[in-house]
């Protein structure tokens, strides 16, 4: 996510679109309800995560917590900039 | 390598074949057991119970065998060195993991000291009914090695021996014993320990990151080793796995894995195999025998040598794998084979098998609970000869 | 050779890559358990556990029996052991034992650990052997099917309980403390965050350590039950789940989608198996005696 992008909320989530197996853990336990399915399905034929409502995302990375495939993790802005500058 | 003295009762001893295999697991460096206690066997872990916490290691008595042929796998994976303890109904339920050992190359001897089966049977009986057992026993294709003492003194050696094939092959290796030969008292030499050659783990020299657990070549089929906490991060399975341990359920696969852990053994069982033989050459009757069964047959050989009948004696230090190319040679001479055994007959079918008519096999059975009288076995002998 | 599991061109840009990763053997993901299960989610925590724990990884051995959660030791990164059905916490037993600068951890399902392998279970929390035991609960043998499991709630069909199970179920905290467990708690797939607390907490903790963990087997136990998929089985969990920590865990036993009582229901000291054999051969051999495992850390 380039910098001049225009950031939305006070995180984001990072997801393994293909390691995904659609359960909707991370969807349905979002606490601020930031996440939704893709239109779009991957090559296994799931509908994976997507950041619907970017606003309201928070990075809290409940939905990492959740997800039993490993596909998807959020992060805060700030610790987001911290890596970034460290690499 | 030598033995550590720690383990070591130097010395000359009055004791029995249970006891004696306990102190040559001790000089063969065994420092862990996870028993369970079935006659004719117990004596073995009471000894190594009494013994260990002096030595330094582990004794535990498990809640069942299956359990305890587990725990010292485990054990293996810890760095020990570990040996199974039973007898026939311990064994029966000890099999899954007798595949587990052997898929996953986990060095272990396993003693049986043989009792009257099926089932309960006569556990006070020696017999040598598991024979077959330890060799086809646990489902699905597998080798084993197997050594068949006849006295207290060769259970303290065969047992050293059997520990150093485990590390060498990393298969399971079988002490045959019987009830006779684990309650027979003799006289055993136990000697320093820088006589008791004693062959170490296969070590690892690789680093973490080199290293595949089952890495092997072709000129060398038995991988190197590392212990649990050293920093290899290994997986281990019972699953069909591949060069780094991983499950890899494919046909090559599974080909390509069995090929290389039944070849182990198949492969350099002419290194392996041991035969003890006596007046074979020119012999006309050959008697083919192991375990406590060999000595009684040696007493009936001579009786019928002076009798004037031309007899040899086989004697299968190493059952499994069988001498099968040695009875070939020896069927080129000798008219009969004679195989008495404590069983309804078992490895007279090996012989049998090994022949393939090119001599008479006679089975001499015996349904066990004493061994054979004499006689019993002088008379095949002569039967044959005539 | 690329995995799916490698940075994207996003996370390269950022540095960031999935905080659970360097627990996990990246080369094995996508792990085999289906949609909606999860077990995938108690490993995750387990992941945390490892991280918050502050533990060696080397030091660190995972065993696992048979099922479907006896796949989870393959997917860990570190030594790891999948043994035979209901045999992991011998296993573990003889690992330990013979390096106790081990710290030992058993994770299997409920029908590995409690039917086949309930007898080892006993003993092992008797004996106050040093390993920590985490249960996935899910209720069913989920890799052979969807049969009956000792802890199976009256009522929900099996395949082998086809009009409904009759068997009264085993309540696992009550066993584990009756056993002589030293910590005892239960978390579900929807505690996530108390999961990991108490997976960390048992990988501090001396002795037996048993936490279990209730999972949605949405392919063979909810979708049969018309319970709804895994995702369904997790809010049922957060619905009617009530943490009591320190309650009597007789009181714990669970019901078909009834309500689930979840906490940390036993922490308590007592001397190891391994403690109480050197502390004894101390007193009874003195000088004679060499502790064993002194030399390890």
């Amino acid at each position: 996510m380039s910098d001049d992008q225009q950031r939305k909320g006070r995180g984001t989530v990072f997801v393994k679109e293909e390691v995904c197996k659609g359960c909707s853990y991370c969807i349905d336990f979002c606490p601020t309800h930031a996440l939704e399915f893709a239109r779009e399905f991957n090559a296994k034929g799931y509908h994976y995560p997507v950041l619907g409502r970017p606003d309201d995302c928070t990075g809290c990375d409940n939905c990492g917590l959740y997800c039993p495939d490993f596909a998807i993790y959020g992060a805060r802005w700030k610790d987001i900039d911290e890596k970034k500058k460290a690499k | 390598m030598h033995a550590d003295p720690k383990g070591v009762l130097t010395g000359v001893h009055f004791i029995d074949g249970d006891h004696a295999a306990c102190e040559g697991a001790l000089a063969a460096g065994c420092r862990f057991v996870a028993g369970y206690p079935i006659t004719p066997s117990t004596e073995i872990v009471e000894r190594f119970a009494h013994r260990i916490p002096k030595v330094g290691g582990v004794f535990i008595q498990m809640e069942d065998e299956l359990a305890a042929s587990i725990a010292i796998q485990g054990a293996v994976w810890g760095g020990q060195k570990v040996m199974n303890v039973t007898s026939g109904p311990g064994l029966s339920l000890m099999m899954e993991h007798l595949g587990y050992a052997f898929i996953t190359e986990t060095p272990c001897v396993w003693i049986d000291v043989q009792r009257c089966g099926p089932s309960t049977g006569m556990p006070t009986g020696p017999a040598q009914h598991d024979m077959m057992q330890v060799k086809w026993g646990s489902h699905g294709d597998f080798q084993i090695i197997a050594l068949c003492p006849n006295s207290p003194q060769e259970c303290f050696d065969f047992t050293i021996r059997a520990f150093n094939m485990a590390e060498t092959w990393r298969v399971p290796v079988f002490l045959m014993m019987d009830e006779v030969v684990g309650h027979m008292t003799e006289r055993v030499d136990i000697p320093e320990a820088s006589e008791i050659e004693v062959v170490e783990r296969k070590w690892t020299k690789k680093k973490p990151g080199e290293y595949k657990v089952y890495e092997t070549t072709p000129e060398d089929p038995v991988p190197e080793m590392v212990k649990a906490g050293d920093g290899y991060r290994i997986h281990v399975t019972g699953l069909t796995h591949n060069e780094k341990g991983y499950p890899d359920m494919t046909v090559p696969n599974q080909e390509r894995m069995l090929g290389r852990l039944i070849g182990k053994i198949t492969q350099n069982a002419h290194k392996l195999v041991d035969v003890r033989e006596d007046g074979v050459e020119g012999a006309d009757v050959v008697v083919v025998s192991y375990g406590i069964t060999s000595r009684v047959a040696m007493a009936a050989v001579e009786q019928a040598r002076a009798k004037g009948a031309k007899v040899g004696s086989a004697r299968l230090v190493i059952a499994w794998p069988f001498p099968a190319e040695r009875m070939k040679e020896i069927a080129r001479t000798a008219k009969v084979f004679v195989v008495p055994e404590m069983n309804m007959g078992q490895m007279v079918q090996e012989v049998e098998r090994a022949v393939a008519g090119a001599a008479k096999v006679v089975s001499v059975p015996h349904a066990g609970g004493s061994v054979h009288e004499v006689d019993t076995i002088l008379n095949a002998i002569m039967e044959a000869a005539r | 050779m690329s995995l799916l599991m490698d940075q994207s061109a996003e996370e390269l840009e950022c540095g960031m890559d999935n905080p659970v990763l360097p627990f996990l053997r990246k080369d094995r993901i996508p792990h085999i358990w289906c949609p909606g299960c999860g077990i995938g989610t108690t490993v995750n925590s387990f992941c945390r556990a490892l991280g918050d724990s502050g533990m060696d990884l080397d030091k660190i051995a995972i065993v696992s029996g048979i099922g479907c959660t006896g796949r989870t030791a393959g997917y860990l990164n570190l030594d790891s052991f999948h043994t035979t059905h209901g045999r992991a916490i011998p296993f573990a037993t003889g690992l330990k034992l013979a390096n106790p600068d081990l710290k030992v951890v058993v994770y299997s399902g409920d029908g590995d650990l409690t039917a086949i392998g309930g007898n080892h279970f006993m003993h092992a929390a008797r004996r106050n052997m040093d390993i920590m035991v985490v249960c996935i609960n899910n209720f069913t043998y989920g890799m052979t099917g969807g049969q009956v499991a000792p802890t199976t709630p009256l009522g929900p069909t099996q395949t082998t309980m086809p009009f409904g199970n009759f068997e009264s179920s085993f309540n696992l905290p009550f066993l584990a403390d009756a056993c002589g467990a030293v910590y005892v708690a239960r978390w579900t797939v929807y505690h996530v965050r108390q999961l990991a607390k108490a997976m960390k907490e048992g990988l501090q903790k001396k002795g037996f350590v048993f936490i279990e963990a209730m999972a949605p087997c949405p392919t063979l136990y909810s979708r049969r039950n018309r319970l709804g998929d895994g995702v369904d089985q997790v809010k049922y969990f957060k619905e009617r789940s009530t943490i009591k920590n320190g309650v009597d865990t007789k009181d714990v036993g669970l019901t078909y989608q009834g309500d689930i009582v979840v906490g940390k229901f036993v922490d308590r000291d007592r001397p190891t198996w391994m403690d109480s054999m050197n502390d004894h051969f101390g007193k009874v051999l003195g000088d004679k005696y060499e502790t064993y495992g002194a030399h390890h850390g």
